[in-house]
């Protein structure tokens, strides 16, 4: 500790208090900027209907209610798929997506990061350009696959293109570089299989790199709403149906801000959880 | 004689390779899973678009062949098209490098504080691109009534007199797209940025103020940007890909189809012609489009980026 304090010491050159202010300053500006809608999100959804429109608004409710959720309650009892049916659609996508994804990119990422093998330069360079272009590409011909394969309003349809998201494979494999080939070999000559190997041994040590995967993957199961792929409303997720709900007019305003603050708390409390363990993997995240 | 020992050194190769197949079984065994997912969702779409986008199909009735048809209409007759492309480029040269920027800015200027603030800091900034529909919010912000907080402030303030219609006047439509987008993207690369500074070697700072480095301007552009290069290719990759993909926001905030097209993206056009009026084959003349721009952008700035500090 005593060392660090020396080295930054040694190494802040041209700092000043003006600087300092000024960095102050800077920082605090965007942080506002960055913060003031969700810090609104979450305030309008505990403020009662009559603060939602005061002007100036207020940052913070003054009669903290929880009114809105109760409306959101009494509306969500009236729909005539019973609400419990969309919350598990959504548990089912993100729970089944988010742990294969895991599995199986890992699975795939173990032989990538750590072995030399005819093929393996060619499928991981394809993963690092399907980096480069966004999912709205394939959107044709992945309805028609899924259509073919017969998926069409079937949880899968939305499940199985996630598990094979090239993002978390990339940062998987990149994490699972830094792995000691030691650790690896040692097991080998004690006779353990690849598959004990990875299980036993790589699985536990790229923890970090899991938190990760989850939440990148389980943000975007969170909010789909099932697209063009789920037509029939008990299969529908949770976001279809809060949105649905929240397609109101000004007098659903204190709802909305319910469902917003809902959508949005989930994926911040996981990201909050597992912040320094997200970061640490994103060390290894470089590219050539 | 020679063309004989050419074949066996090729069978010999044959060989070997199909050795080294077979003795790797269980690395292709593990990756069996993904890759034959990998390559149903996106290697074989590529592909099918790009075939697609030859032909006319809608779903019902077998494609047929049509050449460069869709691509002849998309460049000459399609208004919108244009439109769409010239908002696409328009978002993703101001958005891109601006949102690139500020993850790298963000992620220096906190770098050095305490680690709590920093962990705090963090989650500020990269929480509005992991909070699901709260850009909605903005919706609140930018109302066209004088109960938006953008105009009532604006004219409360005295520099207004009438509320703007900020989400349906085609001269502020793109503004409040860039604002929106902007709110959003600090995303995976801020956080791969954040996590690079953190694992630059400390000595090499040490060595280059011994190597005579002065300020903070020499530091950052010999050491810091140079040991992060990595991170700096990976952070482009993702943003480039989010700048040109634009869509989401532009349908929610400003409408879909918007005001006169004035948020209309590329990607909200193939949208609109593969999932509102069926004509896939246009629609992936459309994504075939924009997948040659989103590679190209992203191959060139990986050459440029390449430079850094050589």
């Amino acid at each position: 500790m005593i060392d660090m304090k020396f080295l930054t010491k040694t190494r802040r050159l041209n700092r000043s208090l003006l600087g300092d202010i000024g960095l102050f300053l800077v920082l605090a500006l965007f942080g506002f900027f960055s913060a003031y809608p969700l810090i609104m999100t979450a305030s309008n959804a505990f403020k009662p209907l009559d603060e939602l429109f005061l002007f100036p608004p207020r940052l913070l409710p003054r009669n903290l209610t929880l009114e809105n959720f109760r409306d959101l309650r009494e509306l969500i009892g009236n729909s005539w798929i019973p609400f419990s049916r969309y919350f598990f659609n959504t548990l089912l996508i993100t729970t089944v997506g988010t742990v294969g994804h895991v599995i199986i990119a890992s699975m795939a990422a173990f032989p990538l990061a750590k072995y030399r093998f005819p093929g393996r330069s060619l499928f991981f360079t394809l993963v690092v350009y399907s980096l480069m272009f966004a999912p709205q590409v394939t959107a044709v011909p992945n309805y028609i696959i899924v259509s073919g394969i017969g998926l069409i309003d079937n949880p899968t349809a939305i499940i199985l293109p996630a598990i094979a998201s090239s993002l978390g494979l990339y940062l998987m494999k990149q994490f699972m570089q830094q792995i000691p080939d030691e650790l690896i070999e040692s097991a080998k000559i004690d006779g353990a299989s690849e598959y004990r190997i990875f299980f036993t041994i790589v699985m536990p040590l790229v923890k970090p790199a899991w938190l990760t995967l989850i939440i990148l993957l389980f943000q975007r199961l969170w909010i789909t709403d099932g697209g063009s792929f789920i037509f029939s409303e008990e299969l529908k997720p949770l976001s279809y149906a809060l949105r649905q709900i929240a397609q109101g007019t000004i007098e659903r305003a204190g709802t909305i801000a319910a469902v917003s603050f809902i959508m949005m708390i989930v994926p911040v409390t996981f990201f909050i959880i597992s912040q320094s363990r997200i970061v640490e993997t994103f060390s290894h995240s470089g590219m050539k | 004689m020679d063309t004989n020992i050419q074949a066996s050194h090729q069978l010999s190769r044959m060989q070997l390779l199909k050795k080294n197949i077979k003795k790797s079984k269980h690395y292709y065994i593990l990756m069996a899973p993904y890759a034959i997912l990998f390559f149903t969702f996106t290697v074989v779409p590529v592909v099918m678009s790009l075939g697609i986008s030859f032909s006319y199909f809608n779903l019902l009735e077998p494609p047929k062949l049509i050449g460069l048809d869709n691509y002849i209409k998309l460049f000459l007759e399609d208004e919108v098209f244009i439109i769409a492309l010239r908002n696409t480029l328009i978002l993703a040269v101001v958005t891109g490098p601006i949102s690139y920027l500020m993850a790298f800015v963000f992620a220096w200027l906190i770098n050095e504080l305490g680690p709590k603030l920093r962990a705090f800091l963090t989650l500020v900034f990269y929480a509005p691109s992991i909070s699901g529909n709260a850009f909605l919010m903005w919706l609140l912000i930018f109302s066209g009534d004088t109960h938006g907080f953008a105009n009532a402030y604006l004219m409360n303030w005295g520099f207004i007199d009438n509320p703007i219609q900020w989400l349906k006047d085609p001269e502020y439509i793109m503004l409040v797209i860039i604002i929106v987008q902007l709110w959003l993207s600090l995303g995976v690369s801020f956080l791969a940025f954040i996590a690079g500074l953190q694992s630059v070697d400390k000595t090499l700072y040490e060595a280059g103020a011994i190597d005579g480095i002065r300020n903070r301007w020499q530091e950052l552009w010999f050491i810091t940007l140079p040991s992060m290069k990595p991170q700096l290719l990976f952070g482009a990759v993702m943003q480039i890909t989010t700048s040109l993909a634009i869509a989401q926001v532009s349908m929610q905030l400003v409408g879909f189809p918007s005001v006169q097209y004035a948020g209309h993206t590329i990607v909200t056009h193939l949208i609109d012609y593969g999932t509102v009026r069926y004509d896939l084959g246009y629609a992936s003349a459309i994504a075939t489009i924009l997948f040659l721009i989103m590679m190209t952008t992203n191959l060139v700035v990986r050459q440029i980026l390449r430079r850094i500090g050589d």
